[in-house]
């Protein structure tokens, strides 16, 4: 996108509240009716959120009856999959395979060590069978027993179930027997807490669809009654607007609807960190990111092309834990910034899988941590500063650092404690770089065409080397970067995605076939957002058609401009899209289509992001930004280097690293050749230089 | 040339990162499903004058963890010998013999050397499963062929590609002999395009670290990961561990095959000497020798999993005794078994012998078979023949931590089981049951997992089932006192009548007519420890479940549950287990 077509800016009307509930921290990125801004960071209470949301909003001054919208991201439903912390759910199904929520697809957790353990989301003995049989084109074979239906489900409800899936084989085909196996259910079950297999995706894979509707099932009674208390009490606090909830879309529904499709909050907190760094990247001019959000334990990596995040019906959040609905493809790739460094018994430097996580943390959070980590090398490099870090006093806590890193690595690689640090940290960077260029290549791109968008704690201090590492010419550091996530609730879109599987080799395809199932997916997604008692200003749609040569697994995504597309037209499309990902062109092999996609955006006002920065706080030069130098060591030595203050450079300048840019949620490191400049939202755009 | 330790590391992970993209592009462009969704694909970095293993993708299938090192080793020996046309850049040679350090005849090898200077530096080479090359049964797996040519097309080392050109007059031999050849080329691009990732990816290392640098990292890594796996065998106490496996019949004489085990733990490493093990078979369960080692290294790899793939991890290893046995055959001796069955009785024997050493890391035997059950005919409705294959996990062991886990997959492979949607909507059947295979769960104090329990029935035209499967004789053996697994078990209804498999595991060509059903229940993993020191409430836990009827509970584990509640009745369990203890002196 040419940065010569900026965004018409609008000082937002309403005031605005995006607050992101994180593993450790809850934060809030708020704007208020005059286009003030207000940030905060306070504890997450994992117990009830909804304690840690209120404490953001007062942390941010933000008095809920003078806020016109709220955003929230939530991870209610990822921490209630992982710690199986579920209400209790009942499973009704085809009569013979209950134990599909069980036995998986024959895999194993790690393809070296026969370990392992799974525990399905619904215990064998609330999986009850009842008779009933589609085959594979919808036809019945065997009508369902209703009078079983209704045992089932009173033996499932005497059992104490909350929740009930009702999960038939070939529903997607034909979802009649779900539907009456449903109405039977909704006249004696006590709540709304009842899904169908076919309802949250209709995809022709029985255990990819179960679990799908088991998660959706299970989490629902916790969503909606945390969100329903949460709203609640946000308007007994005189907030006067609706909530809204982030889905791992990136876009959001509200709190009414949200508990309807829970499986969908999944992911919603990486989702909407993505949808900040989309929004921003645009903004800025680039079109191409890949986002590097580095945090204490993990790291996230997500592809953004034509200022679009990559998505994906096929997201596993664990071992054996496959959500098949629409998700900004967050891939998890490893190291943080607790990930511990040891040395093996070939003598050769590791870093993680363990991590020192939050708790103990790193040695120089002087929370009894022991084991030397990636922060603890940054900080004994100069490149975190110490004080910020501990209210231990640094001196003391840089000499424990040390001797740990000594007797640990230092002696055994034979060398000093600065050059083992040193180490760590190269490590690290290798095996990230690898990791990001993985993921970049799975999804069919080479690294070198993106610009790296560096967000989370610890991203901006790795993330110029990361770059150098992956030729990827520039690096942008957005103004918030601890706050991305929040700052994702408060530009996200309203958003529905559609997928309906056809599986059609693109010969045997009706005329209008992919039109009409685009322009009904279209108008559903408009119907369901005007139903959204908030203004989108404009509509956007998106379509897209998943292909392959007919006898291929894998899908290739092929973007569609129009629903209206000739045959031969698609099947061009698919050969070039082809060409480009593999090289290949194979001319005399068919093409299908298997899934037909359609997103309906209802995009929302504007939002000016230098409003992240306080005018106030900014100083007319760099000098006067400028609060100390401190010895930074890279490349085999220690430079003298300046530290500044985010807040307080100008809005204009050049600086050439080394370099130090510290505020309150993050450190930039700006090595030496690379050079930075802010765009006009204040974002920094690191160029990198040549390799050294 | 010396290395520091940093450098050393980098470029470790620069040659992992080599192999880990050469295993994404293969798999990512690959038309079969047996590469693209199961991949059972393998791609690596083999050094030039021996083709010892120098780096490996990590995406690979476990069973090529050693075998490309010798079939690399063959082609370099070959040439010097000049029995095989001398490399030059570009050129890409195919093979499948499995004499010349192969597994079976599906796995199809491609090597190119990389050329630095105009000398090689090392050998990229990879291996994609075919999903057939010609032979008397589609896929190759036939269960009664006695001699390789009726498994398929034997390939001797040729070049495919002669400098970056594909070899049309060779690449039409080859389609001429194999089925559903039309969409082979584009596996055979693709197998081509991840060899050339590869030596992008390598010359770029190559050019940033210098040629001279990364060979000499090379060497030291190999030092590196034999001193690593060097001392985690310190953890094994010197002295002599046995065990002994059962291939159930080789699918044409009727008698189980033997691998019998001798490790010995001694200041060389460890030694494992298979002598006494059967004479080469009649039918396809025989080994040959690189796909013997490859199950050994592959065993110890389960075991020791933060060991670096090379050819220096597998140097405290030797083999010994293989010679005249059924793990070592020679040409004709058919071959279609050992990739996918030997293999996992080989690892077996390993796990079964290294136990009692390695009580905290080796499991009791997981299920071991790739339970291979295929279906051809012809659908009359869709007016085609077809060639339907149902794979199956089974149980793991039981082991120090937890019980083992439910269907999981090969020991020697880490694919998805397709789903039984696809398979009705491709194939003429009605699955009629998809469940725990109740009761296979070897008894242990961590008992073993359980198998997978389905039923199939054809729905219209008459078609062939054929088995490749094992441990229908023999569970999957338990350890330290723990029991083992359920058996495997196949049964035939035809016209209302059941019919077991005289191999009870293995045969070719059942006929089936419309409404005929096939039932298989795969093996539960062997149990760990003693059945009677397992905590009663996890039994009665297993019976609430359905997992273990009550008469099994106390049978098997001594816990008497009390029928009106469903709990333990603990002084009975008591009196029953100190009995049980008792008779067992």
């Amino acid at each position: 996108m040419p940065k010569s077509a900026p965004e018409p800016i609008q000082t937002p009307k309403a005031a605005v509240a995006g607050i992101d509930v994180g593993g450790t921290f809850t934060d809030l990125v708020a704007l208020d009716a005059h286009g003030r801004l207000q940030l905060a960071k306070v504890p997450s209470t994992r117990a009830n959120q909804a304690e840690g949301v209120l404490n953001s909003l007062a942390a941010g001054g933000c008095n809920p009856a003078d806020l016109s919208l709220i955003v929230h991201g939530t991870t209610t439903t990822t921490n209630a999959v992982l710690e199986r912390q579920l209400a209790r759910t009942g499973l009704i199904t085809t009569m013979g395979f209950r134990d599909i929520l069980e036995l998986g697809r024959r895999t194993r957790p790690q393809a070296y060590g026969m370990h392992g353990t799974f525990s399905p989301l619904i215990p064998r003995d609330l999986r009850l069978e009842v008779p009933e049989r589609m085959d594979s084109s919808g036809h019945v074979l065997t009508p369902l027993d209703k009078a079983a239906v209704r045992e089932a489900a009173k033996t499932l409800l005497d059992a104490g179930c909350e929740a009930i899936v009702v999960h038939f084989l070939h529903a997607y085909a034909n979802p009649a027997h779900e539907l009456e196996a449903i109405a039977e259910i909704q006249s004696l079950w006590p709540n709304r807490y009842i899904t169908a297999g076919h309802q949250l995706l209709s995809e022709n894979r029985e255990y990819e669809r179960g679990v799908t509707a088991a998660v959706n099932a299970s989490v629902q009674p916790l969503l909606d009654r945390y969100v329903q208390r949460l709203a609640a009490t946000l308007a007994q606090k005189g907030y006067p607007g609706e909530l809204l909830v982030m889905n791992g879309n990136g876009g959001m529904v509200s709190a009414a609807h949200v508990a309807k499709e829970a499986a969908k909050t999944v992911m919603s907190g990486p989702a909407s960190g993505v949808k900040a760094a989309a929004y921003t990247a645009r903004r800025a001019g680039i079109a191409n990111v890949i986002t590097y959000d580095m945090g204490g334990t993990s790291t996230d990596v997500a592809l953004i092309r034509d200022t679009t995040p990559s998505v994906s019906n096929e997201i596993d959040v664990e071992y054996g834990m496959p959500i098949h609905v629409p998700m900004v493809d967050v891939r998890t790739v490893g190291a943080g910034g607790g990930s511990i460094a040891k040395i093996n018994s070939g003598g050769l430097l590791d870093i993680g899988p363990q991590s020192a996580g939050a708790t103990p943390g790193p040695i120089c959070y002087g929370l009894g941590g022991t084991d030397p980590t990636i922060s603890d090398a940054n900080m004994l490099l100069g490149r975190l500063n110490p004080s910020g870090l501990s209210t231990i006093t640094g001196e003391a806590q840089r000499a424990t650092v040390e001797g740990i890193f000594e007797t640990e690595i230092a002696s055994a690689l034979g060398c000093t404690v600065t050059q083992a640090a040193a180490a760590v940290i190269q490590v690290a960077n290798t095996k990230m770089a690898g990791a990001i260029r993985m993921v970049s290549l799975s999804l069919g791109t080479d690294p070198r065409d993106f610009a790296l968008f560096a967000f989370g704690g610890a991203g901006p201090l790795h993330a110029c080397a990361l770059a150098r590492e992956l030729n990827i010419p520039r690096v942008l550091v957005p103004a918030r970067p601890g706050l991305t996530n929040a700052l994702g609730c408060v530009v996200a879109d309203l958003r529905h995605d559609f997928v309906q599987t056809i599986n059609t080799p693109l010969k045997d395809l009706q005329p209008n076939e992919i039109s009409e199932i685009l322009t009904a997916q279209t108008s559903r997604g408009k119907r369901l957002i005007s139903g959204e008692n908030l203004p989108a200003t404009d509509i956007d749609t998106l379509y897209s058609l998943d292909m392959q040569f007919v006898g291929q697994t894998h899908l290739l995504r092929v973007p569609l401009s129009s629903p209206y597309i000739a045959q031969d037209a698609l099947q061009a499309l698919f050969e070039k899209a082809y060409y480009d990902r593999f090289h290949v062109t194979l001319k005399d092999i068919h093409a299908a289509v298997v899934n037909v996609n359609c997103s309906v955006i209802g995009r929302r006002e504007p939002l000016d992001l230098s409003l992240l920065f306080d005018p106030a706080k900014r100083q007319p030069t760099l000098q006067a930004a400028q609060t100390g130098t401190r010895d930074v060591f890279f490349d085999d030595r220690w430079h003298t280097t300046p530290v500044y203050e985010r807040d307080a450079l100008p809005t204009s300048f050049t600086l050439t690293g080394p370099a130090v840019i510290e505020q309150l949620d993050t450190t930039v490191l700006i090595p030496p050749g690379d050079q930075s400049t802010p765009d006009e939202d204040g974002n920094l755009i690191i160029t990198i230089g040549s390799a050294s | 040339m010396t290395v520091d330790p940093i450098t050393l590391t980098v470029i470790q992970a620069g040659l992992q990162q080599v192999c880990d993209e050469m295993d994404l592009s293969f798999s990512r462009a690959a038309f079969s499903p047996v590469i693209a969704e199961a991949n059972d694909r393998s791609d690596g970095i083999y050094a030039a004058d021996d083709g010892a293993l120098i780096a490996q993708g990590n995406a690979g299938l476990p069973v090529f963890v050693g075998t490309m090192q010798y079939s690399t080793r063959t082609l370099v020996e070959m040439i010097a010998a000049g029995d095989v046309a001398a490399p030059e850049p570009g050129d890409i040679y195919i093979v499948n013999d499995p004499y010349l350090g192969g597994t079976h005849l599906m796995d199809v090898r491609f090597a190119t050397p990389l050329f630095r200077d105009g000398e090689i530096f090392c050998w990229l080479s990879n291996t994609g499963h075919w999903p057939d090359t010609g032979g008397a049964v589609p896929g190759g797996f036939s269960a009664s062929a006695t001699a390789v040519e009726q498994e398929g097309l034997r390939l001797p080392p040729v070049k495919l590609f002669k400098q970056g050109v594909l070899d049309q007059e060779i690449f039409s031999i080859i389609k001429s002999n194999i089925r559903v050849a039309d969409q082979r080329i584009g596996d055979v691009q693709a197998q081509a395009a991840a060899l050339l990732v590869g030596q992008d990816r390598l010359c770029a290392l190559l050019e940033r670290y210098g040629d001279a640098q990364v060979a000499a990292a090379i060497q030291e890594l190999r030092a590196r990961a034999e001193t690593q796996m060097r001392s985690c065998l310190d953890e094994i106490a010197p002295g002599h561990y046995r065990a002994t496996a059962y291939v159930d019949s080789d699918g044409v004489v009727n008698t189980p095959l033997v691998i019998a085990l001798s490790i010995t733990r001694d200041a060389a490493g460890l030694t494992f000497d298979f002598s006494g093990s059967s004479a080469p078979c009649m039918g396809p369960m025989n080994s040959v020798r690189a796909t013997t080692l490859s199950a050994v290294y592959l065993a110890m790899r389960h075991i020791f999993p933060e060991v670096p793939m090379n050819a220096g991890a597998f140097a405290p290893f030797t083999v010994t005794g293989i010679e005249d046995t059924f793990l070592d055959a020679n040409y004709p001796r058919p071959v279609s078994g050992c990739a996918a069955e030997v293999s996992q009785r080989i690892a077996e024997a390993v796990f079964a012998a290294l136990v009692p050493a390695l009580p905290d890391r080796v499991t009791a035997a997981p299920a071991g078979t790739s339970g291979n059950f295929a279906l051809g005919g012809h659908d009359p409705e869709k007016g085609r023949d077809y060639v339907m294959y149902q794979i199956s996990g089974g149980g793991y062991g039981g082991n120090a931590d937890h019980d083992g886990l439910a269907n999981g997959c090969s020991t020697i492979g880490i694919s998805k089981a397709p789903p039984i949607e696809i398979m009705e909507q491709a194939y003429p059947v009605l699955y009629h049951r998809y469940a725990l295979h109740e009761g296979s769960g070897g008894a242990g104090t961590q008992r073993g997992g359980f198998g997978l329990d389905y039923e199939i029935e054809l729905r219209r035209g008459h078609a062939k089932a054929s088995f490749v499967m094992d441990h229908g004789r023999f569970g999957p053996q338990g350890a330290l006192g723990g029991c083992d697994g359920g058996i495997n078990r196949v049964t035939v209804w035809q016209d209302g009548m059941a019919y077991t498999p005289e191999h009870l595991s293995k045969e070719q060509d059942i006929p089936l007519a419309p409404g005929d059903r096939v039932h298989v229940q795969t093996p539960g993993g062997g149990g760990y420890g003693d059945p009677l020191a397992r905590d009663p409430a996890l039994v009665v836990e297993d019976v609430r479940l359905g997992r273990y009827n009550p008469p099994q509970a106390r049978k098997l584990f001594g816990v008497m549950i009390n029928a009106a509640t469903g709990d333990d009745n603990a002084e009975c369990t008591e009196t029953l287990r100190a009995k049980m203890r008792a008779t067992r002196e």
